[in-house]
């Protein structure tokens, strides 16, 4: 496995990079996880949990038992407790805890029970207890920011973690006690390969068999016979935020208008390599509270014009909209190191003009363009992408009161999506919450303070000599493809397998 | 000479003391902080303002001026990113450096020194016009593209891995097998750092050979009757090569400095690629102890290298 960065702390309480979490997800479980097409959960350290709902919800979980820690200690309730009460500690170096700010007790009832009472409903809340688990025996007495544990992690997870060597690769292998059986692999190496053109030439040479990798490798690595490219859309989307405090951006219709006028199908096809499809608003394509019903506005140039005739927007003879005598002219900023946000933008520039906006490029080194544009509130527009967690609560990004000082920067407030978005965190019942997200899907697209400009897939390639060994009802088993699920293309690492002939990789022990 | 000494010592400490507190305001007052630099909706701005605090960032810039100080000399100093002590991090990265960066300098020096007196001996000769030519090449050509280029053409040609600094399936290795395997990793990314190297130096000596062999005593050498390898190797060599040793001064930070770009390109776990992300992550301790020991490192090699001149010609006398 290859990755462009290492990682940094092997503590899932601690970790915010995604190369520390790919390996927490391989060394560490959670309570529960999420299932494979992302809509629901399954048990993963709890066999099962009930959820009272009521103004002060109660979630119980009841836990496996003899579980063990890789170094032979059994997993109990008070780990969990241990770990709840490490994130809430404010000396831990944790940006974790916002999410279990609406717990109000945690409790173990008895080693193999633990209940949680909220303060308020908080369905958002139960995808916060697939943090991995620490063990309690390992970090009671040391300080959990510096520990050596951070290094040399032991968890209860599939695989057990052997070594790590700075920037060069960190070693797992599988953990013959895992309570789901011993995988089939014989372990991971996890390579840090910084240089993303450089993948090609691992995968060439057999330095690496699976890598996630950028759309202008794709037909490069589609090419290559001993290689499979999977993809799917992510969890995420591009789009160009306007900045509702300035007159410019007020109407609706001007909005609307913007985003007829970008072609966001060529955008895919020069940015993205074709690797992307249009979004219609506020969610991923493909999860449940993605609404099918509203249609992507299309490209349509003459509609455009239209509509900010409408507003009072008329092209002077140089061809530059203009009202009241003033021409219709913004900057739309981004931030720079980011080649696909500079190259949509120039495209953007360049299909505005067309239309007779004047649009100024300028692009800002990452901090700089955070903190003196966008927590300034200070910008015309502004290109940015959102990566998305799986539960749909978008109550930061959209609500009116994260306006001053939160992540609603384009101050977007619309009393209905307000009301909405509280409903959506307060109930548990997932066809209910379908309902309120499709509703608050419909609403933001009709007002369109974002032009949402595409989901791109998330791309990966892989040796093909690996398979699912799967068990069919009369226990025989045989071999499968690997597919791609909602949930990533590692969700069934633990059943991959390796025909005997094609076993190139011996593990030293 | 001792009292020399003494004052350069003194002079030393205090330019060292004047560039941390420079680089500390530098590094510290540009815009960013170490804190959340992903926009994650999940992380609220009350928590983040928790972590400033227990990072010590709230704290007026003297104050964490002190702090860097007082743990760095305590060995309590801890990277923001990951926790772990900042000197045992530098420490494990350090001989790899180290090590490209030795052997990109003896092919440096082993190559340029022979190629400079060569292209003296026959200047302007079609032989010096191409060495010429060569040198603007390599001076010139962007290293991470040449970089590209023979990593493409060796894997092509052996299918072998060239990135990191072994091939990481080592079953069945013996340690001969190691060794070479080590040397081959070595192999590209010392050559792509030595070539900027080769080219200027060798350009170094040739101008400086040239500046030699016109003076008097290589005229007189000459009139005596000498063979002309002896006036060559032995007389105007010794006095060409003085200038050298102001390049001294410059090699030893250079030695654990790093490449950001070919360690980057080559996947070489350095100090370079560390820094640099220390840099974009914000991360004070590692980038301001970094620049410090490169700091010492290049007042050292300037002081050794004064003082060495003060030993290798006869004609610079300290008072």
């Amino acid at each position: 496995m290859s990755s462009i960065g290492d990682a940094s702390y092997l503590n899932p309480v601690l970790a915010q990079d995604s190369a520390s979490s790919d390996i927490n997800s391989f060394v560490f479980n959670g309570l529960i996880k999420y299932n494979r097409s992302l809509d629901g959960f399954v048990g993963d350290l709890a066999e099962s949990w009930k959820v009272e709902t009521g103004p002060q919800p109660v979630i119980t979980f009841h836990l496996r038992k003899g579980v063990l820690w890789h170094d032979g200690k059994e997993f109990t309730a008070e780990d969990v407790k241990f770990t709840y009460d490490k994130i809430m500690d404010e000396k831990t170096n944790t940006v974790r805890r916002s999410s279990y700010e609406l717990v109000k007790s945690a409790e173990v009832l008895d080693p193999y029970t633990f209940r949680v009472t909220y303060k308020e409903p908080f369905s958002p809340g139960l995808d916060s207890w697939g943090i991995g688990i620490i063990p309690k025996h390992l970090l009671e007495n040391v300080d959990i920011n510096t520990t050596s544990f951070n290094r040399h992690p032991i968890g209860t997870g599939p695989f057990r973690f052997i070594e790590w060597v700075s920037d060069e690769k960190i070693v797992l292998d599988a953990n013959s006690q895992y309570f789901e059986g011993k995988p089939d692999l014989n372990g991971i190496i996890y390579r840090i390969i910084p240089e993303t053109a450089l993948n090609e030439m691992e995968m060439l040479t057999r330095g690496a068999d699976y890598s996630s990798i950028s759309p202008f490798e794709y037909r490069r690595m589609e090419e290559i016979p001993s290689v499979k490219v999977y993809s799917q859309p992510s969890l995420g989307y591009t789009y160009i935020g306007y900045n509702l405090k300035n007159p410019l951006f007020q109407d609706r219709r001007v909005r609307r208008a913007l985003t007829y006028a970008i072609n966001r199908e060529q955008i895919v096809q020069y940015v993205l390599y074709g690797l992307g499809v249009v979004a219609t608003g506020p969610f991923p394509n493909q999860m449940w509270y993605w609404n099918p019903n509203v249609k992507p506005i299309p490209y349509d140039p003459q509609k455009a014009r239209e509509l900010l005739a409408e507003v009072g927007w008329k092209p002077n003879k140089n061809g530059i909209l203009e009202k009241e005598g003033k021409p219709f002219r913004f900057t739309l900023i981004t931030n720079s190191g980011n080649d696909t946000r500079r190259d949509v933008a120039v495209l953007v520039q360049r299909q505005l003009h067309e239309i007779g906006i004047d649009v100024t490029l300028e692009l800002y080194e990452w901090s700089v363009f955070i903190k003196d544009f966008i927590d300034a509130r200070h910008f015309d527009a502004c290109i940015l992408g959102w990566g998305l967690s799986v539960d749909p609560d978008a109550y930061e990004i959209w609500h009116s009161s994260q306006i001053d000082k939160g992540f609603n920067f384009t101050s977007y407030r619309n009393p209905e999506v307000d009301k909405l978005l509280v409903e959506g965190r307060r109930e548990y019942d997932i066809q209910k919450r379908k309902q309120i997200y499709w509703r608050i899907h419909e609403l933001i697209a009709d007002d369109q303070p974002y032009t949402f400009l595409f989901v791109p897939l998330a791309i990966s390639a892989l040796e093909k000599r690996f398979f699912l060994l799967q068990k069919d009802q009369a226990g025989k088993e045989h071999l499968e493809p690997i597919r791609m699920e909602k949930a990533g293309l590692l969700y069934d690492i633990t059943k991959w397998y390796v025909p005997k002939m094609k076993q190139e990789v011996q593990f030293q022990k | 000479m001792s009292t020399y000494i003494a004052r350069r010592l003194i002079y030393m400490f205090i330019t060292l003391v004047g560039i941390s507190i420079i680089s500390w305001v530098i590094i510290t007052q540009a815009p960013g902080s170490p804190i959340a630099l992903t926009m994650d909706p999940k992380v609220s701005p009350k928590i983040i303002a928790q972590m400033e605090k227990n990072y010590d960032l709230d704290k007026p810039i003297y104050q964490q001026y002190f702090l860097w100080l007082e743990r760095l000399f305590t060995g309590k100093l801890y990277s923001f990113k990951d926790g772990r002590p900042v000197m045992r991090k530098i420490a494990e990265r350090i001989w790899n450096t180290l090590l490209l960066n030795v052997v990109s300098i003896l092919i440096i020096f082993s190559l340029a020194i022979p190629l400079g007196i060569f292209s003296a001996r026959k200047r302007y000769t079609f032989l010096d016009h191409l060495g010429t030519f060569g040198a603007y090449v390599g001076i010139s050509i962007p290293s991470f593209w040449l970089a590209y280029l023979l990593i493409l053409a060796t894997v092509k040609l052996f299918g072998y891995p060239v990135l990191g600094m072994r091939t990481f399936v080592e079953e069945g290795f013996t340690t001969v097998d190691i060794v070479m395997d080590h040397l081959w990793h070595l192999m590209l990314p010392s050559i792509i750092l030595a070539i900027g190297g080769i080219a200027a130096l060798s350009r170094y000596t040739r101008s400086s050979m040239l500046e030699v062999i016109r003076q008097d005593y290589i005229r007189t050498a000459k009139a005596k009757g000498l063979p002309e390898e002896t006036v060559y190797y032995k007389h105007a060599l010794r006095n060409a090569l003085l200038p050298v040793i102001t390049l001294f001064g410059f090699i030893v930070p250079g030695l654990i400095g790093g490449s950001i770009i070919i360690e980057t390109v080559f996947a070489w776990p350095g100090i370079g690629r560390l820094a640099y992300q220390a840099v974009l992550a914000r991360d004070y301790p590692v980038v301001m102890t970094v620049l410090t020991i490169s700091a010492v490192l290049t007042l050292i090699g300037n002081f050794v290298a004064d003082v060495l001149y003060g030993v290798a010609d006869p004609r610079i006398r300290y008072g």
